[in-house]
């Protein structure tokens, strides 16, 4: 039965939460504008209009969430999203895996956002909220799905399958409710998955704090104010949305089979480049802070930042970026919205600034070499530079469809190395901040002229230097550039490292914020040039087997082919494929597929042996177990140096009917380097296709070879009992025993023969990791010998690929320190926006 | 001149470095023929060409041969000119490979001959579940 009430009554919180915020930017801009003795009733009005629009936006949420977690079919966001195998953790992702649902989770950010920022300001609520009210009226209207003419405002999740779907069944029957839905995109089945969108959305949604603060301080014609308030706020959005950057990151590095965490994919680089701009912001607002100059620069970085992350989510949902990206969103007619949207604010941000402008103090005073204020202003420079030479050739689909909407024609493409190409600008400017930042820090603390800046440099730099030689053998690293990042890395983490333990003796830990920061960029530079520098793939084809062309000599393969069973030198490993497993419910580690017969039900199958583990057996034989994911096969790969046995790793594939092979690496860590194995192709696993009939006639203990298996017959046994066949009187049951030897492996399989009055019946065994059907086909007592018709297909294979990455972990504690640093310095300066407020200075 | 200035020029110096570095490393579309043309004048930059797997009346793709270590295959790819070239790929046979609607290789051709476009990278774009009617 289809239930239409909890569509409408989502589409009606829609319309609500849509009206409501516009009500709340008026009667906000009302209360800016109204006296002392109007105020009181304004603000009133306003606060109960915002929370309308919160009350209504919150139950958008748990309306949706409803629909899916009650596998609600009938309505197309559910169909599409979510399907009965998910587990609950995951539904979370089918909620933000549509666009809409996107939106929705940015909505909600926001809303969060807005009641933190009433209950915490005085006389910034009023033109503060005016514009977060108005982004949350953009945001609304993009899942509106009102309809006026040809004109479509938003597309809404609450849409009924049978409004989109032009499946014939609905002509049928209206009411139709498919049994289950296409579910969740595997590559977003991973616990990173369900954290990572809401930490990036809370960053993209947090920079509008400081945008709205400065735009409320240009049209209040608070001019420098507005800092204060802002700044922790910036320090804040650049520690979530920087968070949310590694997060994805870390994600594509555990799941995606590219052998990274970064690719430069335009989705990527549109979530860098307003990061890289709030880094510069937040810099040269405390300087303002400090010394009063730079607030035109952070004028123009917090506009920049914010229209940035609008022109980010421009570039991932109107489709413009077409092929360019692999995981941009469909096309939903929003584009053009989404242009309004963002043309809107770059307009206001543009026309406030533009008539302000000639009143916005600036300090006349020559920065000199020897000040902060000048090196500051460098290091911003550089962020946003670093910042312009992404997202131009980002944003070359967007500059061919201008071309082509004016008739012309562009057939410019994106590079074809995107890796080589970012890589060789963002090293060298990467380097220029890290001396910048070690230098800089100096100057933040002390004063400075040429002879004291020699006194306190020489001695970090002849200690950095040693530091970096020491890196240098030790890691091998002989090309120039590397060495050149290495020394840099070195120099800040050693420079900024000193002032870190001066503050910790000197003051509070509060302040040292800025070092740590800085000691992780040096972190995430050596980092980044060892585990992609010296990434290495190891699986290299050793087989010899080329097409003999001329031109493919300077090919390497990089995948190798791995016969079941069978070892493969691989570098100093030995590896051999073990065969397919399956993840069961309460059992640790991995189950084998030869273990387990699938039932007719979604995610369950029957134990065929008893599941083991750890010397305990967790199900018996015949059990009905709960597999996780049916669809997810973990390949087993065994490690050997030598004849000993090291580990073991089980990459994850799944043959998807709608995205082909997705696979998921597996990763052994060392503290020095991971060793990341994926798999890049399988075997098919459907009906497999026989070949002919082979007949082969052994006596008991025999030793015959069947392919290329070593193989004995052991011998017949008369049954009494038989598995599933129940034995009449005068039946006569047969099972004979082979031992098929494949390398170091011994299958032990048993065919049987049943007689019953004129009749046989044969039960074969078909063993898919060597690939044989083997059935005892009849008994010949005068001969004393057996006769087995054996049917061959292939054996079990993959192929996969191997890489090293080495210190992959700096990278990671390096990131974890620049967070860290983030979150102090965000403490301190929120502590200092909340002191002046009380003593009635805000 | 004052040293706000200098900075200023070193500023716009870098960011047109990085324009025309841009303009230099973009790739292209383009059709077979211009793509060999290419390669003939000596021109080894890859380049990106978008079209369809070649496939038979029945609608099944034909001319696809998988190495024998399965780590490579050939295809046969029609262009948007309607001009047919066998393509190598350095990589197993991604597996919805045989069911994309429309193909974006990018490489470029390899050899004297020229017979053969060498891809280091394939796009698919493949029948999106969005579009999916069939309930």
């Amino acid at each position: 039965m289809i239930n239409t009430f909890v569509g409408n009554l989502g589409h009606f919180m829609v319309i609500l939460a849509f009206v409501s915020s516009l009500v709340t930017a008026f009667s906000y801009y009302k209360y800016t504008l109204s006296n002392e003795l109007e105020k009181v009733s304004w603000r009133k009005f306003s606060r109960i209009s915002f929370y309308v629009h919160a009350v209504s936006s919150l139950s958008i949420v748990f309306i949706l969430f409803e629909i899916i977690y009650n596998f609600r079919f009938e309505y197309f966001y559910a169909y599409s999203h979510a399907s009965k195998a998910l587990p609950v953790h995951y539904m979370i992702s089918s909620f933000w895996e549509g666009q809409e649902g996107s939106f929705l989770l940015w909505i909600f950010w926001n809303v969060v956002l807005g009641l933190v920022l009433v209950h915490t300001n005085k006389t910034w609520e009023g033109p503060v909220m005016v514009v977060f009210a108005l982004v949350q009226a953009f945001l609304v209207s993009m899942i509106l799905g009102v309809v006026f003419g040809d004109l479509k405002i938003g597309s809404s999740p609450f849409v009924l399958l049978r409004d989109v779907s032009n499946a014939p069944i609905f002509q049928i029957n209206p009411d139709f409710v498919p049994e289950d839905g296409t579910g969740l995109n595997p590559l977003l089945q991973n616990i990173w998955m369900v954290i990572h969108p809401p930490t990036l959305f809370l960053g993209y949604a947090s920079t509008l704090v400081p945008f709205a603060y400065l735009m409320a301080g240009l049209a209040t014609k608070r001019y420098h104010e507005w800092i204060r308030p802002a700044l922790p706020w910036t320090i804040f959005s650049a520690l979530v949305l920087g968070m949310g950057i590694m997060m994805g990151a870390y994600w594509a590095y555990v799941t995606l089979n590219f052998g990274g965490y970064w690719n430069w994919d335009p989705v990527e680089n549109a979530s860098y480049v307003p990061w890289l701009i709030l880094i510069a912001a937040i810099h040269t607002m405390i300087t303002y802070k400090k010394s009063s100059t730079a607030l035109k620069t952070s004028i123009v970085l917090v506009i920049t930042s914010f229209i940035l992350v609008l022109y980010a989510t421009f570039l991932v949902r109107s489709g413009v970026l077409g092929d360019t990206s692999v995981h941009s969103f469909t096309d939903l007619g929003l584009s053009g919205q989404l242009l309004i949207y963002l043309l809107f604010f770059l307009f206001v941000a543009i026309f406030l600034s533009a008539k302000e402008w000639k009143n916005i103090p600036t300090s006349d005073k020559e920065a000199s070499v020897y000040s902060r204020e000048f090196w500051i202003l460098i290091g911003a420079t550089t962020l946003a530079l670093m910042a312009f030479q992404v997202i131009l050739p980002t944003s070359i689909p967007v500059f061919n469809a201008v071309i082509e909407s004016f008739g012309g024609i562009s057939n410019m493409a994106p590079p074809a190395d995107q890796e080589e190409f970012y890589s060789k600008f963002q090293l060298w400017f990467a380097v220029a901040l890290a001396l910048l930042t070690a230098v800089g820090q100096y100057f933040w603390w002390k004063k400075m002229d040429k002879e004291t800046l020699k006194d306190v440099l020489t001695v970090p730099y002849i200690i950095s230097l040693i530091v970096a030689a020491i890196i240098i053998t030790v890691g091998k690293v002989y090309t120039i550039s590397y060495i050149v990042v290495v020394m840099a890395g070195a120099f800040t983490i050693i420079a900024n490292g000193g002032i870190f333990f001066q503050l910790m003796r000197t003051s509070s830990f509060k302040l040292a914020g800025g070092s740590l920061a800085h000691i992780g960029l040096g972190m995430i530079l050596i980092g980044v040039m060892f585990s992609s520098g010296y990434s290495e793939v190891i699986s290299t084809n050793m087989s010899g087997l080329t097409y003999k062309k001329d031109w493919e000599d300077d090919l390497n393969k990089e995948n190798i082919l791995l016969w079941i069973n069978k070892p493969l030198q691989m570098k100093e490993y030995s590896v051999i494929y073990r065969g397919r497993n399956k993840k069961v419910a309460g059992v640790p580690g991995y189950v084998n597929v030869n273990k387990l017969k699938a039932t007719e039900r979604v995610n369950e199958a029957v134990a065929l042996q008893d599941i083991e583990a750890k010397g305990k057996v967790y199900h018996k034989k015949g059990e009905l177990v709960n597999i996780v994911l049916e669809e997810n096969s973990y390949f087993e790969i065994e490690y050997y140096k030598g004849d000993d046995h090291k580990f073991t790793l089980f990459p994850m594939s799944q043959p998807n009917p709608t995205m082909g092979l997705i696979s998921s690496p597996d990763s052994k860590r060392f503290i020095t380097q991971d060793l990341y194995t994926h798999i890049s192709a399988i075997n098919d696993y459907g009906d497999p296709e026989w070949k002919d009939d082979e007949i082969y006639d052994v006596s008991p203990g025999e030793q015959f070879h069947i392919s290329d298996f070593v193989t004995t017959f052991e011998g017949g046994e008369v049954l009494t009992e038989v598995d599933g066949v129940e034995l009449q009187e005068g039946d006569v049951a047969v099972k004979a025993t082979l031992v098929i030897y494949d390398n170091d492996i011994e299958k032990r399989i048993t065919p049987l023969f049943l007689i019953r009055g004129n009749q046989v019946g044969r039960i074969p065994v078909v063993d898919s990791d060597l690939g044989i059907k083997v059935e005892l086909t009849n008994i010949l007592p005068e001969d004393n010998k057996f006769s087995f018709t054996v049917n061959r297909f292939q054996k079990d294979y993959v192929v996969m690929k191997a890489m090293v990455k080495p210190h992959i972990n700096v990278l990671w504690a390096g990131t974890f320190l620049v967070l860290i640093g983030f979150g102090v310095a965000c403490y301190r300066r929120y502590d200092e926006f909340i002191k002046m407020r009380d003593k009635g200075l805000e | 001149m004052k040293k706000g200035h200098i900075l200023g020029i070193g500023v716009i110096a870098v960011a047109i470095v990085i324009i025309i570095t841009m303009m230099g490393s973009a790739s292209t579309y383009e059709s077979f023929t211009t793509a060999k043309t290419m390669h003939k004048n000596g021109n080894a930059k890859a380049i990106h060409v978008v079209g369809e797997l070649k496939k038979d009346t029945n609608g099944s793709v034909v001319g696809l041969e998988v190495g024998e270590d399965k780590t490579s295959f050939i295809f046969t790819m029609v262009d948007n000119d309607g001009m047919e070239q066998q393509v190598f790929y350095n990589e197993p046979v991604p597996a919805d490979f045989t069911r994309s609607e429309q193909v974006v290789v990018i490489g470029a051709y390899k050899g004297e001959s020229s017979s053969m476009f060498v891809a280091e990278k394939i796009l698919m774009k493949c029948p999106s579940k969005y579009q999916e009617t069939d309930v």
